[in-house]
């Protein structure tokens, strides 16, 4: 399994002896990821997304400076501390990402298809929307998350994400509630998130798409969440789904107030 | 006085009654976006979390807090699924157990090997043989469980049966039912059962 792996490797560059007590490895992880803070490797994606940001594109070749990603076309500072909200030209509450693909499509007249293919790298093959929603990201570092649950289907979005994340379902009878319901749990050595403690969800939300270490590539918020899924003994979640949405904007409720921290860096 | 709903005040209107969505209503809708959620995975895995069974439902509907009248209904009807092992044997090798209960293999969308055995993942929410540091804690702590409980036969069945419907006895645990549901076999779960209750075990020690 991927994470036994990973903890090896973690255990391994951090442990110098045997049978350590559990605070002192958990102290140990701590100061692993504060030295890989010191230089997050997820910069390099969000130089790449700035470059891909501004690099004409397409079947119309223009570049995505003028994407309007909810604060009007061209501003992209702060835009992501407001993601998920409603947009009514689509009609759609949307998401970075799926945001993100509105633009390749209405601005640089890629195919819907074209626009959504390649979501999650893989070895040997880059992924455009990993390095463009780093820089996304990035651009609201340092702002205070302030997702709007106001409009009718932002508040829609919002109950449905509740519901979803009360849903038991599969082999496994999990729901998201089944391991972000109470403080201070983990999986293994891996410390889990209440996402309904605002204290919790405000440092977690904030802090994707991360670099994550057991897999040697930005991941987004998306890709969390269908890793989650997968985890759940659920079936491959559809890229930028309503569903998806709807469990962030239910997640950003709690997390509304907190610093954006983006990029992060994670296990 | 005659009043006239122009077509903006009608349409705050209609927007306000969308705020008011009655929690049935929030539920549908959920379910409605769910089931549109998994268009390009394996149909039968969407087929199977799409529909939920009674105590699913139930649990999802009361948040896992169910009142004492429902929590009495589910661990009733659970308790009506439990099947002990034909050969009466309820424990099997605690070696074989602590394989299984390292292993988190099984039913994700990237298991590809049917033959290979499902693994428990216990290690991932539990604390069990005190050699393994990496446990979770999303349920108690196991170690020294038989120890401290011994290994009579009442205890054994107690534990097969939380392992085979762990709702059975608490209404919307959070532990999966691994042999109401098929994940593990009768054979497994009697090798974990003898990983916390064999005096040889690790475990116990």
């Amino acid at each position: 399994m991927r994470i036994e792996r990973v903890l090896a490797g973690l255990l391994a560059v951090i442990l110098p002896c045997a049978a350590p007590a559990q605070q002192d490895t958990q102290k140990g992880i701590e100061r692993y990821r504060q030295l890989l803070a010191e230089g997050n490797p997820a910069d390099l994606w969000e130089a790449r997304g700035e470059q891909l940001w501004k690099t004409p594109r397409g079947p119309k070749n223009v570049s995505l400076e003028q994407c309007d990603l909810g604060l009007g076309p061209g501003v992209v500072k702060g835009a992501a501390a407001r993601l998920p909200r409603y947009f009514p030209d689509t009609d759609r509450v949307q998401d970075i990402e799926s945001r993100l693909a509105t633009c390749m499509v209405t601005l640089q007249g890629f195919k819907p298809e074209e626009a959504l293919r390649n979501p999650f790298s893989a070895p040997g093959r880059h992924s455009d929307m990993e390095a463009l929603a780093s820089f996304v990201a990035a651009e609201s570092k340092g702002m205070k998350l302030d997702v709007p649950i106001r409009h009718p289907k932002e508040i829609e979005a919002f109950r449905i994400g509740e519901q979803l994340f009360y849903r038991r379902a599969g082999p496994y009878d999990f729901a998201c509630v089944s391991c972000h319901g109470e403080n201070g749990k983990r999986i293994r050595l891996q410390e889990l998130p209440r996402l309904t403690d605002p204290g919790d969800a405000q440092k977690i939300f904030t802090s994707w798409p991360a670099y994550r270490v057991s897999q040697g590539t930005v991941r987004t918020m998306q890709h969390r969440l269908y890793d989650c899924y997968w985890q759940m003994r659920h079936p491959q979640m559809d890229y930028t789904s309503e569903a998806s949405i709807a469990l962030m904007v239910y997640m950003a409720k709690y997390a509304n107030g907190g610093t954006i921290n983006a990029p992060g860096l994670k296990r | 006085m005659k009043t006239i709903l122009s077509p903006a005040v009608a349409a705050v209107l209609i927007a306000g009654c969308a705020t008011q969505l009655s929690d049935d209503e929030a539920r549908q809708r959920a379910e409605r976006v769910f089931r549109e959620t998994f268009t390009h995975g394996n149909r039968q895995m969407a087929a199977r979390v799409d529909q939920q069974d009674e105590a699913q439902a139930l649990c999802s509907l009361y948040r896992n807090d169910p009142p004492r009248e429902i929590a009495a209904k589910i661990e009733q009807t659970q308790a009506a699924t439990l099947r002990y092992p034909t050969s009466g044997k309820l424990m099997g090798d605690w070696r074989q157990g602590e394989k299984i209960a390292q292993d988190g293999y099984g039913m994700r969308f990237t298991d590809p090997d049917p033959k290979r055995p499902n693994g428990g993942n216990c290690y991932n929410c539990h604390q069990i043989a005190p050699q393994e540091i990496s446990f979770g804690t999303v349920g108690p702590s196991l170690y020294r469980f038989g120890k401290l409980r011994g290994n009579a036969e009442a205890i054994q069945k107690y534990v097969y049966g939380k392992i085979y419907n762990s709702e059975a006895s608490l209404a919307c645990s959070n532990m999966p039912r691994f042999g109401h549901n098929g994940v593990l076999t009768e054979e497994q779960i009697t090798h974990l059962v003898a990983l916390l209750l064999d005096p040889d075990s690790p475990v116990n020690k």
